[in-house]
C-alpha cells in the first residue's frame, strides 16, 4: 500500500500525521514502525489514530505501535496519555472490551529432549484442563460474593486460596492486584457473565503454548539468564488471555454510560462512538476507572488460575512437583489497560492516564514500578507471535519515554478473519503444522484457520522495529512446539 | 442468508451486513449473523429452552445494539446459544419497545461447531438504515 501524502517521515521508525491532517486534532499522531510495516497498515489506522488525537487532555502524541492495525475507537496498538489535571478523559475504546488482555510466561528446567516424547500427552491434558472456546466455564466454583472478592483482590485472592506461589505475585504487574478496584461499581450482569469463567482461555487469538528457547535464538544471554532462560533448548510456557465475559460487560456498560453524559453533560464531541469517554475527574470517569480495575484484577486472577492448572498438568505428566520442575513465572504483562503513571514531560513531572490498547508497558532499568528483582535491568515484555512463527521476551529501555514507555503487544494481524477463513482450512492446517513439529489442539477448526501464520505480520520485523525505535530490546525468541487454541 | 461477512473491515474482529424486508427480519438476521460467528452449524441449535427479551430504547440502532448484547450475555451467563423465534418492535412517544422470544440450548461441543467467541458488539460504523426496499444494518463484533 502506498504511504499517504500527509504522513511525514520523522525518522526510519517514526511517521507523523500533523494536526493539520484532520479538524480537531490536538496533537500529532505518530506511527512507530519500519517503512515495510507502515506500508502494510490498513488506511483505517490513520483515521483511527488521528481520531484519538482529538480527545480532550491528550498529551504530546497519539501513538500507534509497530504491530498496529485497525480496531474500533482506538486502533489496536494505540497509546494515548491524558493529563488528568487538564481535563483528560478516560475511554473504554482506548482500553478494549477485553480489559487486561495480557501475556504470562513461565520457565521450566525441562529441555526439548525431555518434552518431545510427551508433547501430545502434555498438550492434550492442557486442552482438557484449561477450558477454551465459546463461553466456557472454569473448574473454580465461586459464589457471587467470592467473585466480588476476587475482582477486588486479583491474583492475590488466588494465591491465598492455594492457586499459586507467593513469588508469582511479585512477578505480575501491580503484584497481581491493582489497588482501587471497587466491586460496587460493576453491574450484576457483569458478574453473571464472569463468575463461572475464572480459569478459562477464551477464543479468537487467545492461546496457551509450549515453546522452546533454542540457543541460537537467545539474543542476550546475560539478560536471558536473569529472566531464567539458562539451559540450551529450554522449555517455556506462554499464554494469552484476558478478563473474559466479565471485562467485556464492564466495558459495554460504561460505553453506554459515557454515551449518555459525554456531550450533554461534559460538552465532549467525538468522531466515533467507540471513543465515548468522560473526564477522568468526573463521577462517571472515576466509576469506570474503579470498575475497569476489577476487570484488571479478574484477568490477573484468570491467568493465575490457568498457571496453577499448567503446573498441575506438567507435574502429572512428569511425575515431579512443579517446584521440582522449577516452573517459575518470568512475568505477567497487561496489554489492554489505562493506568495512572507519572511521566516527565518538558522537564516537569505530570500525572497521566496512559491508555494502552494492544500495547505493552515497557519501563526501562531503574523504574520504581518494575518488579524488585528486575529493577536494575528493566521490565520484561512478552510479545506473542502467531502459532506458526514464534514469540519473544524483551526488556524495556530507558529510551522509551517518547512512547510513554510502551511497545508492541503481538505480531499484529494483516488479514481479516473472514478472509483468512477462506484461504485456509483448520484440519489441513493442523496436519501441516504437525509435520513441522507443532502439535495444535483447538475447539474450532474455523477459528484455527483464522489464526494461520500468514494472517499476521512478520513478528521478526515487528520486534526489529521496536528495537530500532528504542522502545524495547529483544532478549530471546521462542519457537512453538505445542499449542492450545480457543 | 440475509447477511454476509465483510472481508475488508475489522482486521482482528468480524464485521457483517444484514438486511430484512422489515425491522423484524432485520433483527432476526443480525441475531443469526452474530450467533453464526460463534457457531458454524446454526441448524444444530435445538430449541429446548426459551428466553424472553424485553428492551426499550429511544434510538433504533441502540435498540439493536442492546438486543445483540442480550444474546452475548446469555452465551456467557448460561452457556445458552439462542435463536430468535418471534420479535415485535413498537414505536410509541419517541421510544422503541422490543419484545422477543428466543429459543436454544446450552453449548454442546460435540454437536455445535464452534468458530470464535464474541466479546462484544462494538459501535464502530454501527448502523441501521432504512433503504428503498427494507432495512440494512452494519455491525462489527469484537472477537
Amino acid at each position: 500500500m502506498a504511504i499517504i501524502d500527509n504522513l511525514q517521515k520523522i525518522s526510519d521508525t517514526v511517521w507523523e500525521l500533523p494536526p493539520t491532517y484532520k479538524d480537531g486534532m490536538r496533537v500529532p499522531a505518530r506511527i512507530i514502525g519500519t517503512e515495510k510495516l507502515v506500508r502494510e497498515m490498513d488506511e483505517a489506522v490513520y483515521q483511527q489514530i488521528s481520531n484519538v488525537a482529538t480527545l480532550p487532555g491528550i498529551t504530546r502524541y497519539a501513538l500507534c505501535m509497530p504491530d498496529g492495525h485497525s480496531g474500533y475507537g482506538f486502533p489496536i496498538g494505540g497509546v494515548a496519555a491524558m493529563d488528568v489535571h487538564e481535563g483528560g478523559v478516560i475511554s473504554p475504546g482506548g482500553i478494549g472490551f477485553d480489559i487486561n488482555c495480557g501475556m504470562r510466561l513461565i520457565t521450566t528446567n525441562l529441555t526439548l529432549d525431555d518434552v518431545k516424547p510427551r508433547l501430545k500427552e502434555i498438550v492434550d491434558l492442557l486442552f482438557e484442563r484449561v477450558p477454551a472456546g465459546v463461553g466456557g466455564h472454569g473448574f473454580l466454583k465461586l459464589s457471587r460474593d467470592d467473585f466480588r472478592d476476587l475482582v477486588e483482590q486479583g491474583a492475590r485472592w488466588c494465591v491465598e486460596h492455594d492457586y499459586g506461589w507467593t513469588e508469582d505475585l511479585e512477578l505480575t504487574e501491580e503484584n497481581g492486584c491493582i489497588s482501587g478496584a471497587d466491586a460496587s461499581k460493576i453491574s450484576e450482569r457483569a458478574i453473571d457473565r464472569g463468575y463461572n469463567q475464572v480459569g478459562t482461555l477464551g477464543s479468537g487469538n487467545h492461546y496457551l503454548e509450549v515453546q522452546v528457547a533454542h540457543p541460537e535464538h537467545v539474543r542476550d544471554s546475560e539478560l536471558a539468564a536473569k529472566f531464567g532462560i539458562t539451559i540450551p533448548n529450554q522449555i517455556v510456557v506462554m499464554f494469552h488471555c484476558g478478563s473474559r465475559g466479565f471485562g467485556h460487560q464492564v466495558a459495554t456498560d460504561y460505553l453506554q454510560t459515557f454515551l449518555k453524559v459525554m456531550e450533554p453533560k461534559y460538552g465532549i464531541k467525538i468522531l466515533d462512538r467507540e471513543l465515548a469517554c468522560a473526564p477522568f475527574e468526573s463521577p462517571q470517569g472515576r466509576d469506570y476507572f474503579a470498575a475497569m480495575k476489577c476487570g484488571l484484577n479478574m484477568s490477573f486472577a484468570n491467568r493465575q488460575v490457568i498457571l496453577h492448572r499448567i503446573r498441575e498438568v506438567f507435574s502429572e505428566v512428569f511425575g515431579r512437583s512443579a517446584e521440582d520442575l522449577e516452573m517459575r513465572m518470568v512475568y505477567d504483562v497487561a496489554h489492554n489497560t489505562a493506568k495512572l503513571e507519572k511521566h516527565k514531560l518538558d522537564s516537569r513531572e505530570r500525572t497521566l492516564l496512559v491508555h494502552r490498547k494492544g500495547a505493552t508497558r515497557a519501563f526501562g532499568p531503574g523504574h520504581a514500578e518494575v518488579a524488585a528483582r528486575y529493577r536494575e535491568i528493566g521490565q520484561p515484555v512478552i510479545i506473542g507471535g502467531s502459532m506458526e512463527t514464534g514469540s519473544y521476551l524483551l526488556v524495556g529501555t530507558a529510551s522509551g519515554a517518547e512512547t510513554f514507555f510502551s511497545t508492541a503487544h503481538g505480531s499484529g494481524r494483516i488479514m481479516s478473519r473472514t478472509k483468512a477463513r477462506k484461504q485456509w482450512h483448520g484440519k489441513q492446517l493442523q496436519r501441516d503444522l504437525e509435520t513441522r513439529g507443532i502439535y495444535v489442539r483447538s475447539t474450532s477448526w474455523a477459528g484455527l484457520a483464522e489464526e494461520a501464520g500468514p494472517a499476521y505480520k512478520d513478528i521478526d520485523e515487528v520486534i526489529a522495529a521496536t528495537e530500532f525505535a528504542g522502545i524495547s530490546k529483544p532478549v530471546a525468541r521462542f519457537t512453538p512446539i505445542g499449542n492450545v487454541k480457543g | 442468508m440475509p447477511y454476509h461477512y465483510l472481508e475488508e473491515i475489522g482486521t482482528a474482529d468480524i464485521a457483517f451486513e444484514a438486511t430484512g424486508r422489515d425491522l423484524l427480519e432485520l433483527f432476526m438476521a443480525t441475531a443469526d449473523a452474530t450467533m453464526n460467528v460463534m457457531i458454524d452449524n446454526l441448524d444444530a441449535i435445538e430449541p429446548r429452552e426459551t428466553r424472553h427479551i424485553e428492551l426499550v430504547n429511544d434510538k433504533l440502532d441502540m435498540l439493536l445494539f442492546d438486543f445483540l448484547q442480550e444474546l452475548i450475555y446469555f452465551k456467557d451467563a448460561e452457556q445458552l446459544l439462542l435463536r430468535v423465534r418471534e420479535v415485535s418492535i413498537d414505536e410509541k412517544d419517541g421510544e422503541f419497545f422490543l419484545k422477543a422470544k428466543t429459543a436454544g440450548e446450552p453449548l454442546d461441543a460435540a454437536r455445535h461447531h464452534q468458530r470464535a467467541d464474541v466479546k462484544a458488539v462494538t459501535l464502530h460504523d454501527f448502523s441501521v438504515e432504512k433503504q428503498d426496499e427494507g432495512w440494512k444494518a452494519r455491525v462489527l463484533l469484537d472477537i
